[in-house]
Parts: C-alpha cells; sequence; structure tokens
C-alpha cells in the first residue's frame, strides 16, 4: 500500500515539474517586463537629474551673487532629505494600503520598504523601481519651493518646512491622486503631476512668502538675475528631465509613453516661442530668460495632460502657457505685490493649474487626445478636474499656512537684516560662490 | 609724466587700444568696473520686472605717458570711445610725479 502510494509520487513528479515550469513563465511574462523596467529605471535618472542640478542651476542664476550658492544647498540638501523622507514614512503614506482610511491616506504598512524585497513588483516593473521613480517627483516637488523664498530664509527653517511639508501636504495629495485615493475614484485625470507636483508647490510658495515676507526692499531694490547663462543651462537639463518625468509617468516602455515625450516637447517649444513673442511686442526686445522661463511653462503646463492629450492639445496648452503664466508673473509681483521671488506660482502653480483644467478637453478623440474613459463627457471630465485641483490646492495652502507658522516660532523662518544683507552664503554656509573683491 | 584714467564702455576697450597704438602709446591698465555719471544708472527688464541698474558695468584703463604724449593719447581715446550715447564715460589726466621700472631700475620717462 505505502509502495504504491509512493509509485503514484514519483509517477507525479514529472508532471508536476512541467506544471510549475509553465506556471513560472506566465507568472514572468505578465509580470516584471524588462522593457518597461529598463524604461523606468532611465527615466529615475532623468527626473533626479531635473533637481541636481538643473532646477538648482536655474534657480540660482536668478537670485543675485551672494546668495547662488544658498539656493544651490536649499535644492541639494531638500533632495537628500526627500530621500530619506520617502523611505521612511512618505512613500508608505503616498502608495501604502490605508484600510480603512484608504480614501484619505496611505497606511504605515511599507514604512522603510518593509515586506517589499528585490521580488515585490508594482505592474511590470519591480517596485523598487516605481519606489525611486516615484521618490524622484518627491524631491523636486518641495525643490520647487525653493524658488519662492531664496535670499531671506533661513536654512534650518528650509529643511523643517521641507520635511513636514512633504509628510503632511505631498503624501497626502500624492495618495488621493495616485495612490487609489479620492480623488483617483472619482477618476481625476493628472497625468504626471499637474496637480500633485505643480498645484500642490505653486499654492505653497505663495502661502508660505506671505507668511516669511518679501525680501528687504522689494519691489523697488531687488538686485536683477546674477546669472542668467546659469539658469539657461538649468532650463535646458530641465527641458531634456522632462522627458523622464512624463514619459515615464506611463509606467512603462509604450505608444503612451511616446505621445507623452512628443507633447511634452511641443507644448515646451510653444510656449517659449509664445513666452518670448510678447516679451518683444512689450519691452521690444525678447529676452534670453523669458524663452527659458517660458519653456518651463510650457513643460509644468502639459504634465497633467501630456499622457492623455495629442499634438493639438500640446499646441494650445503651449501657447496658452506661454501667455497665461507669463500674465501671472507680472500680476503677482507688480500688482499684488507678492515677492515670490522666483515665480514658482506663476510658472508652476498657474502652468499645473491650467494643464490639469484643459486635459478634459483635449483628451477627447475629437480634439486628437487618446480618449476619455467610456461615458464620460469633456464636461463630466472638466468639474471631475477642478474638483481635483481646487481641493488640492485649498488643503496644500491651509496645511501649508500652519506648517509655516510652526517652522516660524520654532527654528524660525527668517534671518536677521544684517545676515539678508551680506547675503545667504556667507552668513548662513561661510562660503562664497565668487571671489569678487 | 601725465596718468591718463578713462572710464570706457566695455565694448569700446578694443578700440581704444588700437587707438592708443596707432599714437605711439604702448602699455595700459584695464580693469572692470561699476560706476554711474549724470545719467544715474539704467533700466534692465526681467520676467516683465524693471530692475534699476544703479551701477553701470564699466572698464577702467590707466595709461601713463610722457608730457608730449598726452594731447595725441587724450584725443585718440576720446575718438575712440565715442558712440554719441549716454554712458561714453570720462577721461581724467593727472600729474604723475615719478614712475619705475621694476625689472631694471629704470626711471622717469625711461621707465614708461
Amino acid at each position: 500500500m505505502r509502495i504504491t502510494q509512493l509509485a503514484q509520487w514519483v509517477a507525479a513528479i514529472p508532471a508536476l515539474l512541467v506544471a510549475l515550469t509553465i506556471s513560472d513563465q506566465a507568472m514572468a511574462a505578465s509580470e516584471l517586463n524588462s522593457g518597461d523596467t529598463a524604461w523606468i529605471l532611465t527615466a529615475t535618472a532623468l527626473v533626479l537629474f531635473m533637481t541636481l542640478p538643473g532646477l538648482a542651476l536655474f534657480y540660482g542664476g536668478l537670485v543675485r551673487a551672494r546668495n547662488v550658492l544658498s539656493v544651490l544647498m536649499h535644492c541639494f540638501a531638500v533632495a537628500c532629505l526627500a530621500s530619506v523622507a520617502w523611505l521612511l514614512v512618505v512613500y508608505s503614506l503616498a502608495f501604502g494600503d490605508g484600510g480603512a482610511y484608504q480614501p484619505y491616506i496611505g497606511g504605515l504598512g511599507k514604512a522603510f520598504l518593509s515586506g517589499v524585497g528585490p521580488d515585490s513588483m508594482f505592474g511590470t516593473i519591480p517596485e523598487s523601481v516605481f519606489f525611486m521613480f516615484q521618490m524622484t517627483f518627491a524631491i523636486i516637488t518641495p525643490a520647487l519651493i525653493v524658488g519662492a523664498f531664496p535670499e531671506r530664509i533661513r536654512f534650518s527653517g528650509v529643511l523643517l518646512f521641507s520635511l513636514l511639508w512633504l509628510v503632511l501636504v505631498y503624501a497626502p495629495a500624492a495618495h488621493w491622486v495616485w495612490g487609489g485615493g479620492w480623488l483617483a475614484e472619482m477618476g481625476v485625470m493628472d497625468f504626471a503631476g499637474g496637480i500633485v507636483v505643480h498645484t500642490t508647490a505653486g499654492i505653497s510658495a505663495l502661502v508660505l512668502v506671505l507668511v516669511l515676507g518679501p525680501r528687504r526692499g522689494f519691489p523697488k531694490e531687488i538686485r536683477p538675475p546674477h546669472n542668467p547663462g546659469m539658469t539657461v543651462a538649468g532650463a535646458c537639463m530641465l527641458w531634456v528631465g522632462w522627458f523622464g518625468f512624463n514619459a515615464g509617468s506611463a509606467l512603462a516602455a509604450d505608444g503612451s509613453a511616446g505621445m507623452a515625450m512628443l507633447v511634452t516637447h511641443i507644448s515646451a517649444a510653444v510656449a517659449s516661442l509664445a513666452w518670448a513673442a510678447i516679451e518683444w511686442a512689450k519691452f521690444g526686445k525678447p529676452s534670453v530668460i523669458g524663452i527659458v522661463t517660458g519653456a518651463i511653462a510650457g513643460l509644468a503646463s502639459i504634465t497633467p495632460a501630456s499622457g492623455f492629450v495629442g499634438p493639438l492639445g500640446a499646441v494650445v496648452i503651449g501657447l496658452s502657457a506661454g501667455v497665461i503664466c507669463q500674465w501671472f508673473t507680472s500680476w503677482i509681483k507688480l500688482r499684488l505685490k507678492i515677492d515670490d521671488s522666483l515665480d514658482v506660482f506663476a510658472v508652476h502653480g498657474v502652468g499645473g493649474i491650467l494643464g490639469t483644467l484643459l486635459a478634459a478637453f483635449f483628451a477627447a478623440k475629437s480634439l486628437g487626445g487618446l480618449g476619455l474613459p467610456e461615458g464620460v463627457t469633456m464636461s463630466d471630465q472638466f468639474v471631475v478636474q477642478l474638483i481635483g485641483v481646487a481641493s488640492v490646492a485649498i488643503f496644500s495652502g491651509v496645511v501649508t499656512w500652519i506648517i509655516a507658522k510652526v517652522v516660524a516660532i520654532t527654528v524660525g523662518l527668517r534671518v536677521s537684516e544684517e545676515e539678508e544683507i551680506d547675503g545667504l552664503d556667507i552668513s548662513g554656509h561661510g562660503e562664497r560662490g565668487y571671489d569678487l573683491t | 609724466m601725465k596718468m591718463i584714467v578713462a572710464i570706457l564702455q566695455p565694448h569700446r576697450l578694443e578700440t581704444v587700444r588700437e587707438a592708443l597704438a596707432s599714437v605711439g602709446v604702448h602699455g595700459m591698465t584695464a580693469s572692470e568696473a561699476q560706476g554711474y555719471g549724470r545719467q544715474g544708472g539704467h533700466k534692465e527688464i526681467y520676467r516683465g520686472a524693471e530692475y534699476e541698474i544703479h551701477f553701470v558695468p564699466k572698464v577702467k584703463i590707466e595709461v601713463a605717458v610722457s608730457d608730449n604724449d598726452e594731447d595725441r593719447a587724450v584725443e585718440a581715446i576720446q575718438t575712440a570711445a565715442q558712440t554719441g550715447r549716454i554712458g561714453d564715460g570720462k577721461i581724467f589726466v593727472m600729474d604723475l610725479s615719478r614712475a619705475v621700472r621694476i625689472r631694471t631700475g629704470e626711471v622717469g620717462e625711461e621707465a614708461l
């Protein structure tokens, strides 16, 4: 009897082995896609390059010479801090399972990447790759806010603000839109971060400077950009890196990624030309700072729409970015007299909002897009987009105001007047950007 | 001997150097400078905002010449540096009491 059983088992072994092999192959085919994985690995590097050094140089050239190092330092330090925070809790809060609170925030189940190993998958790519790709977004978003407060903020204030902001603003917003939260359930379309990245950063920039106050002498005695060439170099790196940002957000190496890259490029080109043309007509000269600012506005604006719209959408979104973002730079600074120093709200906030709203129309097949979901009309989608932008904007603004107040009364937000006059390079870091006499 | 100090538009430096060389004045010191005169600076526009630039970039040259060369040198500089627009700069001439060539120890006009 025992021998018969054994014989039956032995006879079954080859069949079992075959079954195992087949299911192994089947799983491998449906899970890890090496093309997708290779592209997202590459895109991750491109997006990190946007912050280090792209954004740092873009911003660094726009401040006066005595503050250039402090701006590079802000971008660099925020990148490091965001990476550690991402690993500790922010990734889990954004993309972990929130259980009963899933509509609002992820859980702590993936804090310090617990339970995530080399074999863990996210769609067709390893979760480690998804973690890294998304981390570069969490890096650049608080780094964008650096443009609002240069030349007067305390370094410890930058660190504490950025840390609290990532946990309390970025993690929930990313969860709502990308982590399966309530806006995702509602069907909001934000391909690469018009809401999650640009609306949060833009609104928070504006609110933070209301608490922080303007630079000494604003607006009459402010110095012009000290190194426009540095700004141009940074803007070019941002443009190239943005291919990873938008085309990478397809999370696949496919036609959607290709189209995202195409519309990203066209929008940037159109916005650059539009910005420069307006300056030419208005002031008699098209400036290089203007044309590259136009590019960044066009890139921010196409971000939420990039995987949904076609070339027509790209041209219209780029054109609106060049015109509307430019109008807002003057309106915020000259009319409202708010010293959002490097125009984070006007360029990123307005751009991100604009693209998010326009995506509702240009995603439609009739306007050359890749198509809205079955049974959803443009106006349905527009209402969802509006709810998405407005709720995240209000949430970002309120929480940023509270964080700014907390930072102001704890480590302090602003340097002394003397430190501001000396410049943050010497007073904050003991270094000089240039060996001037 | 005279010391000529001239404040120039930066883009005229090369023309002025050639003009001085053509009247037989060899040697000058040039440095980047910032300043303003009667025009009181100028305005630049970045991202639609006007910036008041009080100190305008200039080049300062210093030329030591013999008394005989003074008029020719000043005239050469003035002609070569002139664009006819505001901000062309100034020329100042001072008496020079002593000059020494460090390498040889020559003094006076020999040292120029």
